[in-house]
């Protein structure tokens, strides 16, 4: 196993800009301040097309903040965040979600007295009706649960359910780029999985390019092409998933000791 | 996988039927408790009248009617604990308000079904109005007063389905309505009497105007919430008739604007002379012509503003509304452009306030500012209120009840038998009024709670699906 640590990710960023293919998404030295607080100090990560990556991490060491730093709220104060070879560090949300990049949120955020299909409806709002059939039926086909709760409120669904229509949501918009924020946030372990597979078909059968945050780090690792720890603000840590996975500091902080342990990447620098 | 989920609910809803068994010690104390509070209540404003005696006032103590009042509270509430103890019990069990509580929405539910019946005969009363008060009392100079009073409830109406937009649906709390409908009023006014313009070409511009300052308004506050928004808002209603009352050289002050030219039938006035109204159809004159004129007009203008909304609802620009009144962040994320969103639902329900306020003018011929307090905004928001959220039927049966209502305490003249002479149920609007609203507080409060939605935080949100997970959902 390679070492793991700041270097490999030089490394890593070197050999996808030699292969000639810049990253999908590209963040460099991204910090975010809450006034006065950094959640992110300097953070740098690619995403390269076609891959899943993930992004582990304790609670509040700024998983959350990151995705939605990629997404402008709250803004980067420093660094930039590239996609598609565009500077998008200064988009308003709502232009970054039509250049292609979609999100499915924290918490699932769907609207919870509307309907699922108005839902779903919502997430296609940038395309309207030109494939709405086309891409719901797809929808329906990664997630049967979904499908058979069409007509009722959101609201009304369990959280797993929610999960599902949230990814569907938005995948509604056909994305490039898909971001997902922990979708395994208090839900049970078979419907984890359930969820995780259709992560996995959607990056295997449409080749759509995911980047997942994680606490849930053993079933992210073992999903994902690539990993990052991210530990106070700061990536210590990069690799392919399974380096990470056998990683003996991230088993111990984030596989093992549930996450109370010490954070890994001290030792390594 | 989420089998489980659908497995585990009926198991979840099983203890609802057994909470009510040990709570009746509970809501005795807690009748107790509202018997107190009204006992406090009654003692300075109830128990001693100050009646004029020879020397000076005389106190009349009053406590067999306090007594009375305690009392009734007393059994009000332990009636209301005691109907509601079910659903306190299935609310005691329900994660959040904010999680949609109501059945499956696969079919319309028993209460839109017969909101569908309710309408039909709510419009074909407005449409036969003028013919039903007619026969009703005999001729039409006599049903004047009845359709005078359509025409006030009507203009609520339209006030409450324009407001509708912006609070209902798009859950933007706006508690300074009235100041567009007085944009819309001051244009036709100054319009009309400055540049003699017609209302038929006022009627579009007030409706401009007053969109026009909806987006003004709008550019700098729509980045606040809730609370914040209600205040900017309240603060532009005053703002605005403080300017009315100050701006003497062009609003003509607190006097306001008179002899503003009445309506006409497309250009035909409606006057006793050759050209009028009456003569061109060759029908005998009458003054009240022109009034039922005003009724349909309104009526037609009400109808326009719900047809347009109606549409508006299942178009996409209706739908991101109501997905706003749900979360904001989402919508973000999902690309819509929130601030833009806002505006035209601010813009589009101030537009509308602005048509109500222009026919306001040229009904009353006569505007100033003093129609256009706070406490218009108040009642129209009310009307939203009451008539739940989003509700187009809801809000029209308010306006029936919040206008009428107060009509209806006039003609109420046996209660004098009840309470002894001197009487006046209509000084007791506002306490009814607050009655109204605390009833409805209690039974229907699902309303007030959209409002509040969007000021949900992340921490609570994750709370929610904490609690789901305690319940064996997922």
């Amino acid at each position: 196993m390679s070492v793991a640590g700041i270097n490999v990710l030089v490394d890593e960023t070197r050999a996808i800009q030699a292969g000639g293919k810049p990253p999908l998404l590209s963040v460099r030295g991204v910090s975010t301040y809450y006034g006065s607080v950094a959640a992110l100090k300097g953070v740098d990560l690619d995403v390269g097309e076609g891959e899943i990556v993930t992004l582990i991490g304790a609670n509040g060491a700024g998983k959350s903040t990151l995705m939605m730093t990629v997404f402008g709220a709250p803004r980067a104060r420093d660094g930039s965040i590239t996609y598609e070879g565009r500077d998008i560090t200064r988009l308003p949300t709502h232009a970054i979600a039509r250049l292609g990049i979609a999100q499915s949120p924290e918490g699932r955020r769907v609207f919870p007295r509307m309907t699922v299909f108005e839902n779903l409806q919502m997430g296609a709002s940038l395309h309207g009706e030109r494939h709405f059939a086309e891409d719901l039926e797809k929808v329906c086909a990664l997630f049967p649960r979904v499908k058979e709760r069409l007509h009722q409120r959101a609201g009304t669904m369990s959280g797993g359910e929610q999960q599902m229509l949230a990814i569907a949501r938005a995948l509604m918009s056909r994305p490039k780029l898909l971001l997902l924020d922990e979708p395994s946030l208090g839900l049970a372990p078979l419907v984890v999985k359930g969820i995780f597979d259709a992560i996995r078909r959607l990056n295997r059968e449409d080749g759509m390019t995911i980047f997942l945050v994680e606490q849930n780090a053993y079933h992210a690792l073992k999903l994902a092409h690539r990993g990052y720890v991210l530990v106070n603000g700061r990536i210590t840590m990069s690799g392919t998933g399974r380096q990470l996975l056998d990683d003996p500091a991230v088993k111990a902080a984030y596989l093992e000791g549930g996450g109370h342990g010490a954070a890994p990447g001290g030792a390594h620098g | 996988m989420a089998r489980t989920a659908s497995d585990a609910m009926p198991a979840a809803a099983l203890p609802g039927t057994a909470a009510p068994a040990g709570a009746l010690g509970g809501i005795l104390r807690d009748a107790a408790l509202y018997a107190l509070v009204a006992f406090g209540l009654c003692v300075p404003l109830v128990a001693y009248r100050t009646d004029p005696g020879p020397e000076g006032l005389v106190l009349v103590p009053r406590w067999g009617l306090v007594a009375i009042l305690c009392g009734a509270i007393f059994v009000l509430r332990l009636l209301q604990r005691l109907l509601l103890l079910r659903r306190d019990a299935r609310r005691a069990l329900t994660a959040s308000p904010a999680q949609a509580t109501e059945a499956v929405a696969g079919e319309p539910d028993a209460g839109q079904k017969t909101s569908k019946v309710g309408l039909k005969v709510f419009v074909a009363v407005a449409l036969t109005l003028p013919v039903l008060a007619t026969l009703a009392t005999g001729d039409l100079a006599s049903s004047r007063y009845w359709i005078d009073l359509g025409i006030l409830i009507l203009t609520y109406v339209m006030l409450g389905w324009g407001l509708n937009i912006v609070v209902g649906l798009a859950g933007l709390l706006d508690l300074g309505y009235v100041a567009f409908y007085a944009v819309g009023a001051y244009s036709y006014a100054l319009l009309a009497t400055t540049f003699g313009l017609s209302f038929w070409i006022c009627l579009p511009l007030a409706g401009l105007f007053a969109g026009l300052w909806g987006m003004l308004l709008g550019f700098p506050v729509l980045r606040l919430r809730g609370d914040y928004l209600a205040i900017v808002t309240l603060a532009f209603g005053e703002i605005i008739r403080l300017v009315l009352i100050n701006w003497t050289d062009v609003t003509g002050g607190a006097a306001g604007v008179s002899s503003i030219p009445r309506a006409t039938f497309f250009g035909i006035p409606f006057t006793a002379d050759e050209d009028g109204f009456a003569a061109k159809l060759g029908i005998e004159f009458n003054t009240m012509h022109r009034v039922v004129f005003l009724y349909y007009l309104i009526l037609v203008l009400a109808l326009i503003t719900n047809f347009v909304t109606m549409r508006l609802r299942r178009l996409p620009i209706g739908r991101a509304w109501e997905a706003l009144r749900e979360d904001e962040i989402a919508c973000r994320s999902l690309g819509i452009d929130t601030t833009a969103t806002k505006l035209t639902a601010f813009a589009l329900g101030a537009a509308f306030g602005g048509f109500a306020g222009s026919f306001f003018a040229v009904r009353q011929g006569f505007i100033s500012p003093e129609s256009f307090t706070f406490l218009e905004s108040a009642i129209i928001l009310a009307i939203v209120v009451l008539g739940g959220m989003g509700s187009q039927f809801g809000v029209a049966i308010a306006a029936v009840a919040m206008v009428g209502g107060p009509e209806l305490l006039r003609n109420l003249g046996f209660l004098s038998a009840v309470f002894g002479e001197g009487f006046d149920p209509s000084e007791y609007r506002l306490l009814l009024f607050g009655l109204a609203m605390v009833a409805m507080m209690v039974w229907r409060p699902r309303g007030l709670i959209s409002v509040r939605m969007p000021s949900v935080s992340l921490g609570e949100r994750r709370a929610i699906s904490g609690a789901h997970v305690s319940e064996g959902h997922g």
